[in-house]
């Protein structure tokens, strides 16, 4: 006797288009209406306006808003953001880059287990406490300028100022732009290094025209991360910047959370995403998700 | 507690502007009703009639409130009293009030422990109605400026009952000044470059407004939460000025404090909070309000239009007016208590602590205040050319980014 089988299943067996549409009708509603469309009401909210008589919304389309933010204080606080995130991301990119090459190629398995824990451990830190305790370290009194002090050079009182933000950021982001180049540099066959050598090759031509090449997808995706949190971030600017601190991200929050300027806010909001997507295409380019 | 502190203080930064969510709200249900709202208009809910009695206690009693304003030490001998069992919930700005407050609380909440500039909002958006402060004895204790402020009270109408209230003091490090400055112009005044700290708030406009009163009667400001265009640009390209002698724009209470404990700042203005918790630190500071006067806050208890626990809700009331109560909550939450008996139990809370936090001053002292409201086009004097909030923002952003 063989066991019954129900007509549903029987008609799923049979149209291998309906499983799959079944399987991922869930996944792509989500991403549709949650992701894609709470997006396009953004980029639709960004073209309308506050009445400033009454307050209101008015939602007569207009480009005002992005007039707004090519004027006054916006362009500074935009150039601002983006020169810090790549500042970061260079300053990440060259710190990592030796760090994950010794971690990939030249530490023994030990070591290297060690140093990935080291790499990753601060990640379970709160962001709070790592920026807090940039604060004691670079404040006036604080330990940077002890330190200064007592080598007998002159304090370079570094607390609440735009270096501040730059170093925080630094150290916060720096596991995202490790691991990435780690993974690629381990992907890396060592009859490649061989071959280079063999072919007479220098150490120094074998890391620039083999090693750099193949290590560039996890450079670009790393830098990816470390660009992008520090472009959206508006925590560490509130607690370490200084009077000169404001980032895309403490705008759009003024103008949504404290101001109630909806539409500024999400025009503000379609900055970071142009330059990400600008962004994405070049690593693209540059093979960054080849690896994926 | 003092995170309690902090993250209670953290909503006083973002809390002013609830006008883009009524907004919201009011745009999302009405097309176009097209009222500009003005003050000459009545309350929809201020023909209400509230009770003259108190009954039972329905056995529940649900609250929008600050973080920090329903700590046990004051809510559980409530419950073990009332039998009302007090459900909390915790807003994050007066933004989120305000929505959460929508149609009249919904059925679902009875109460709100909005601020001065969420109140008028509330009022005259019909979310809250009149209550009868006859049913809290302990009001008649309040301080006089205090039982029918304009930010919870309109022609005699009471939609609630005063909380409490701070003033935004001039925090100095006294090493810098052995005596205390006489004027609000030591934060603008370049000599103190670099040391200077001041909140991260467009309201912090109208504190410029405040000193341009005086400084420049030319101007004629009255009010610094309504400017017109001039008084406004006046104020602003003060700010703009004091920008480059500006340390930080402090964001936390706990921001502050840092400052001046490290001495990265000597002169800023604060909240009585931080002076309390530097001296209790031994940093050499004081605090003043200079002869300008300064601009406060205040929260009020409000109570929903639509509240489902009414009875419950007369019994906070007349719970948290009594001065054990004001006292616990004034020391657990670092503010001023509105009623007036408060100041002897606050000092056996925390010895000294009713002059630290001004408790103990004549009224005089307090009409000095200008309480925090959220700035409208209308000027209140029947002209409509005045500068709203988002505006405020945006000039304040202009003035920081």
């Amino acid at each position: 006797m063989g066991r019954r089988v129900s007509p549903v299943s029987a008609a799923l067996v049979r149209r291998a288009w309906l499983r799959t549409t079944l399987l991922l009708s869930p996944p792509l509603a989500w991403f549709l209406v949650i992701y894609l469309a709470s997006l396009v009401i953004m980029l639709i909210t960004s073209l309308w306006s506050v009445n400033s008589f009454t307050q209101t919304i008015d939602h007569t389309l207009t480009t005002q808003n992005f007039h707004q933010i090519t004027t006054g204080a916006y362009p500074r606080i935009i150039a601002r953001t983006v020169l810090l995130a790549a500042l970061v991301t260079v300053t990440d990119a060259v710190l990592a880059f030796p760090f994950a090459y010794v971690m990939a190629r030249v530490a023994t398995r030990r070591t290297q287990r060690l140093l990935l824990v080291a790499v990753l451990l601060p990640l379970w830190a709160s962001y709070l406490a790592k920026v807090y305790a940039w604060i004691s370290i670079l404040e006036k009194g604080g330990t940077l300028n002890w330190t200064f002090s007592k080598i007998g050079l002159p304090a370079p009182n570094l607390g609440f100022t735009n270096a501040a933000m730059w170093i925080a950021f630094t150290y916060i982001w720096l596991p995202y732009m490790i691991v990435p180049i780690y993974g690629a540099l381990e992907r890396i066959p060592s009859s490649l290094l061989e071959a280079s050598a063999d072919l007479g090759g220098s150490g120094r031509t074998t890391m620039g025209r083999v090693v750099l090449p193949l290590a560039l997808p996890g450079l670009v995706a790393g830098s990816i991360f470390t660009f992008s949190l520090t472009l959206g971030d508006y925590v560490t600017p509130l607690l370490v910047g200084g009077a000169n601190s404001t980032l895309i991200g403490n705008a759009i929050y003024e103008n949504l959370l404290t101001g109630g300027n909806l539409p500024l806010a999400a025009a503000l909001s379609t900055v970071p995403i142009v330059i990400m997507v600008v962004y994405l295409v070049v690593a693209k380019r540059l093979g960054a998700f080849d690896a994926l | 507690m003092k995170i309690t502190q902090w993250s209670g203080r953290w909503r006083r930064i973002g809390a002013i502007s609830i006008v883009s969510l009524v907004a919201l709200g009011a745009s999302a249900c009405s097309s176009n009703s097209s009222s500009p709202s003005s003050s000459s208009q009545t309350p929809p809910t201020a023909n209400q009639t509230p009770p003259t009695t108190v009954g039972t206690g329905e056995g529940q009693l649900n609250l929008i409130a600050w973080e920090g304003y329903t700590q046990p030490q004051w809510v559980t001998p409530f419950e073990q009293q009332t039998g009302c069992q007090v459900h909390a919930k915790f807003a994050g700005s007066s933004g989120e009030m305000v929505s959460l407050m929508a149609n009249g609380g919904g059925g679902q909440y009875d109460m709100v422990s909005a601020s001065g500039d969420a109140d008028l909002r509330l009022i005259y958006g019909g979310d809250v109605k009149p209550v009868n402060v006859n049913l809290v004895p302990s009001w008649q204790q309040f301080r006089p400026f205090l039982k029918s402020p304009n930010f919870n009270t309109i022609a005699g109408v009471h939609y609630g009952t005063s909380l409490q209230f701070g003033p935004n003091v001039l925090l100095y490090s006294t090493k810098t000044f052995p005596t205390a400055p006489s004027s609000w112009s030591v934060i603008y005044d370049p000599k103190y470059k670099g040391q200077i700290t001041v909140p991260n708030n467009p309201i912090q406009i109208a504190d410029a407004a405040l000193y341009l009163e005086t400084a420049k009667p030319s101007l004629g400001i009255t009010d610094p939460y309504e400017l017109t265009k001039t008084q406004f640009d006046a104020s602003v390209a003060l700010l703009k000025a004091q920008k480059p002698l500006i340390a930080k724009y402090w964001n936390l209470a706990s921001d502050e404090i840092n400052l001046f404990q490290s001495g990265t700042t000597v002169v800023g203005a604060a909240w009585p909070y931080q002076t309390i918790t530097l001296q209790g630190n031994s940093a050499p500071v004081a605090d003043t309000i200079p002869a300008q006067g300064a601009t406060g806050w205040a929260d009020s208890w409000l109570m929903a239009t639509k509240a489902p626990h009414p009875n419950c809700a007369y019994k906070w009331m007349q719970w948290v007016s009594t001065p054990t109560v004001q006292a616990q909550q004034a020391i657990s939450f670092g503010e001023t208590p509105a009623n007036s008996q408060a100041c002897p139990i606050m000092n056996q809370l925390q010895a000294g602590s009713c002059a630290g936090y001004h408790a103990d001053q004549p009224d005089a002292y307090f009409n000095s205040i200008k309480f925090w409201k959220t700035p409208l086009a209308d000027c209140g004097n029947g002209k409509t050319d005045c500068i709203p909030y988002s505006e405020w923002t945006n000039a304040w952003t202009q003035v920081t980014g």
